[in-house]
C-alpha cells in the first residue's frame, strides 16, 4: 500500500486534474443552413472540444435534449445568418450552456467564443468593415453561476460516506474486537437484528445531517431546489442505505477498528472524492477512469441530486440512476451476508 | 439414580479443508457436572466448544446439547445455554445494572423477572454501591464475577466458559470457582475450557485434548493415579509430548 497509493495518486491527479473539457456533447439548431453557419458548424465539429451529438430541427427540442441526455451546450443559428452577416456585417447566434457546473458552463461557452472569434478573424483579413458575430449566452439551470449547487451535493455524499460507511463499520468491528460480538452471536439475538441495531442509529443520524445541510444550504447559500423535496429525501435515503450496506461489507473485511477506518477512508472515500464527478468532471478523465467511476455509488447519487435540485427533474428522468443505486445496495448486502456466513463456518 | 445427560457427542469432527481441527471426539456430560476441557492452544478446544454452542457446523459426527441436535436446531440451543467469553463479554461503556438488564432482556426475561433477577444478582455479588458504575471502572475480579452471573441470568441448563480466569490473581480465581460450585449445585452444568492446569483439580471430570483428539478423560484423581503422578500438570506434559501440532 505504501508504494501503490502514491503511484495511483500521481496517475489519477495527472489525468483527472485537467481543466480542459474535451468531447462535450452539443446540439445545433441551424435555422439558416447556409454557408456561414455550415462553416462555423464544421469548425466546431473539427475541434477536440465538441462532439456534435445531433442537429435538431427546432429550438423546441433543446429543452428535452438537455433533460434527457448528456448535452452540455446548444447553439442556435438564426434564419438569415449568412445574409445578415454579409449585408450588415453583424449577426447573432445563441449559445445555451448547462451551467449546473458553472465552471464547465463558463469554459464551454468560452470555447465557442474562441472558435467564432477565429472564424471572424479569417474573414476580417480581407475586408474593411469587420464582421461581428455576437453571442447571446444563456446559462441554463444556474443563471447566476452559483457554486453551491455544485459542491453541496458533493458535501452531502461525503458526509453520508463518513457516517454510514466508516462509523458503521467501526461500530461493528469494535464489537468483534471487544469480544461482545461473540456473546451476541451465541445468544438468541438474531444476527440480522444485530446488524439492524447497528445501522439504524446511523441512518437516523444521517437523515438529521442531511436536513441540517439542506437547511443551511438553502438559506445561507441560496441553493435552489427546483424539484420535489420528497424525491430528494427518498433518493438520499436510498443512498444512505447504499452506504450502510457498504459499511457492512467493510466490517466483514476488517478485524480491527483501525483496519475498518483505513478501509473506509482509502477504499471508499478517496475514490469517491476523485471519481464521483464532485471535484473533477468525469468527462475530462481518460476512458478507463470513466468506466471505473461507474462503480462509485456516489457518482450516481451526485447525478440524481443535481438533476432534482437544479433541473427539477422527476422520477421519469432519473429512474435509471435510482435502479443502479438499488442494485448496488442489494449486491453489497448479498456480499456481506456471504462473508459473514463464511466466517461462522 | 440416573442423572440426565446434557451433552453427548459421538465422533464429532470439524475439518477445515485439509486441516482436521477436531478429530472424532466422543464424550458425555451429566447434569450438574463441572466438566473441564484442557489442552494447548491449537488443540481444538475452542473449535469443539463452538460446535456445541451452535456457532459452527460440524463436518461429521453427532452432538446433542441440552437435548437438541446441533445440526437441526442450532438456534434453539442458544436459548438454553449461557456463554462467557475470554474477554468477559461485558459492555464497558454501560453500567453494571445496564449490562445485567441487557443480557437478561436478550434471553427473554420479562420486565418483572429482569427486575427481580437484577436485585438478586446485585445482592449476591455485593455490588449494591456499584450498580451505576461503568463496567470499565470495575476491577477485573469483579468483572469476571459479573460476567459469570450474567451468563447464567436465565438459569440455562449448561453454561460454557471459554478460558474464564485469564489475567486474574489466584485468590480471585478461587472465589470465582466458588461461584461455579454454587451454580453446579443448582443443577447448572458447567463446561469450562482452560489452560490453567491447576484448575483441572477443581473439575469433576477432565478431558485433555491433543491435536484434535481426546487423549484422556477421567476424574482428576483417576488421571493422576493412572499416570502415576502428583498433579494434572504432569499428566498433561506426558500427553503433550506426543503432540504434533505446535501451539503458542
Amino acid at each position: 500500500m505504501l508504494f501503490g497509493v502514491p503511484v495511483v495518486q500521481i496517475v489519477l491527479f495527472g489525468f483527472a486534474l485537467t481543466n480542459e473539457i474535451k468531447n462535450s456533447n452539443i446540439v445545433i439548431v441551424d435555422n439558416a443552413k447556409d454557408m456561414a453557419s455550415q462553416q462555423i458548424i464544421n469548425k466546431l465539429a473539427s475541434t477536440d472540444y465538441f462532439i456534435i451529438h445531433k442537429e435538431l430541427l427546432s429550438s423546441n427540442q433543446i429543452d428535452a435534449s438537455f433533460k434527457s441526455g448528456d448535452i452540455k451546450l446548444a447553439i442556435v443559428f438564426p434564419l438569415n445568418f449568412n445574409e445578415d452577416l454579409t449585408h450588415t456585417n453583424h449577426a447573432q447566434i445563441q449559445v445555451i450552456a448547462d451551467a449546473s457546473d458553472p465552471n464547465t458552463g463558463t469554459t464551454l461557452t468560452n470555447y465557442v467564443t474562441g472558435i467564432v472569434a477565429d472564424y471572424n478573424a479569417q474573414f476580417n483579413k480581407d475586408i474593411e468593415i469587420p464582421y461581428q458575430i455576437n453571442q447571446e449566452v444563456r446559462m441554463l439551470y444556474n443563471p447566476d453561476l452559483k457554486g453551491a449547487p455544485n459542491f453541496v451535493p458533493g458535501v452531502i455524499a461525503m458526509v453520508m460516506l463518513l457516517v454510514c460507511v466508516m462509523m458503521t463499520s467501526i461500530s461493528i468491528v469494535r464489537e468483534k474486537e471487544l469480544g461482545t460480538m461473540e456473546v451476541l452471536l451465541v445468544s438468541p439475538f438474531k444476527p440480522i437484528l444485530v446488524i439492524f441495531a447497528k445501522a439504524i442509529p446511523y441512518l437516523a443520524l444521517s437523515i438529521i445531517n442531511l436536513t441540517i445541510i439542506l437547511i443551511l444550504s438553502v438559506f445561507a447559500l441560496d441553493l435552489p431546489i427546483k424539484g420535489s423535496i420528497v424525491l430528494l429525501y427518498a433518493v438520499s435515503i436510498l443512498f444512505i442505505i447504499t452506504c450502510l450496506s457498504l459499511g457492512l461489507l467493510v466490517s466483514t473485511g476488517a478485524s480491527t477498528q483501525q483496519g475498518a477506518m483505513t478501509l473506509s477512508l482509502v477504499g471508499m472515500m478517496l475514490p469517491t472524492l476523485m471519481l464521483s464527478g464532485y471535484m473533477f468532471p468525469i468527462e475530462n478523465m481518460p476512458m478507463p477512469l470513466q468506466i471505473l467511476s461507474n462503480i462509485v455509488p456516489a457518482k450516481w447519487f451526485y447525478i440524481t441530486i443535481k438533476d432534482i435540485m437544479l433541473k427539477g427533474l422527476g422520477v421519469r428522468f432519473i429512474w435509471k440512476e435510482i435502479l443502479i443505486l438499488f442494485g448496488m445496495t442489494v449486491f453489497f448486502l448479498f456480499l456481506s451476508l456471504k462473508n459473514f456466513k463464511k466466517r461462522l463456518e | 439414580m440416573e442423572t440426565e445427560t446434557v451433552i453427548k457427542t459421538k465422533d464429532l469432527t470439524k475439518r477445515f479443508e485439509n486441516f482436521v481441527a477436531v478429530d472424532k471426539i466422543s464424550f458425555e456430560v451429566k447434569k450438574g457436572e463441572i466438566f473441564g476441557f484442557l489442552g494447548a492452544n491449537g488443540a481444538g478446544k475452542t473449535t469443539a466448544m463452538r460446535m456445541l454452542c451452535g456457532l459452527s457446523r460440524p463436518t461429521s459426527g453427532e452432538a446433542i446439547v441440552a437435548g437438541i441436535d446441533v445440526y437441526h436446531q442450532p438456534e434453539k440451543i442458544k436459548r438454553n445455554i449461557g456463554y462467557m467469553s475470554q474477554k468477559f463479554s461485558l459492555y464497558e461503556d454501560l453500567t453494571v445494572l445496564e449490562n445485567i438488564k441487557f443480557y437478561a432482556g436478550i434471553y427473554g426475561l420479562t420486565d418483572k423477572q429482569i427486575k427481580d433477577k437484577s436485585d438478586e444478582l446485585v445482592q449476591k455479588l455485593g455490588l449494591q454501591n456499584q450498580i451505576k458504575i461503568l463496567v470499565k471502572s470495575l476491577p477485573l475480579g469483579w468483572r469476571q464475577k459479573l460476567a459469570f452471573s450474567v451468563a447464567i441470568v436465565h438459569q440455562p441448563k449448561i453454561v460454557f466458559l471459554d478460558e474464564p480466569t485469564g489475567g486474574v490473581d489466584p485468590a480471585t480465581r478461587k472465589q470465582f470457582w466458588d461461584m461455579i460450585y454454587d451454580a453446579a449445585e443448582q443443577g447448572i452444568t458447567i463446561f469450562v475450557t482452560t489452560h490453567y492446569l491447576d484448575e483441572a483439580e477443581y473439575c469433576d471430570r477432565v478431558c485433555i485434548m491433543v491435536d484434535g483428539r481426546i487423549e484422556a478423560l477421567d476424574t482428576p484423581y483417576q488421571l493422576k493415579k493412572s499416570f502415576n503422578v502428583d498433579n494434572i500438570t504432569e499428566v498433561f506434559y506426558q500427553l503433550a509430548r506426543k503432540a504434533k501440532r505446535a501451539g503458542d
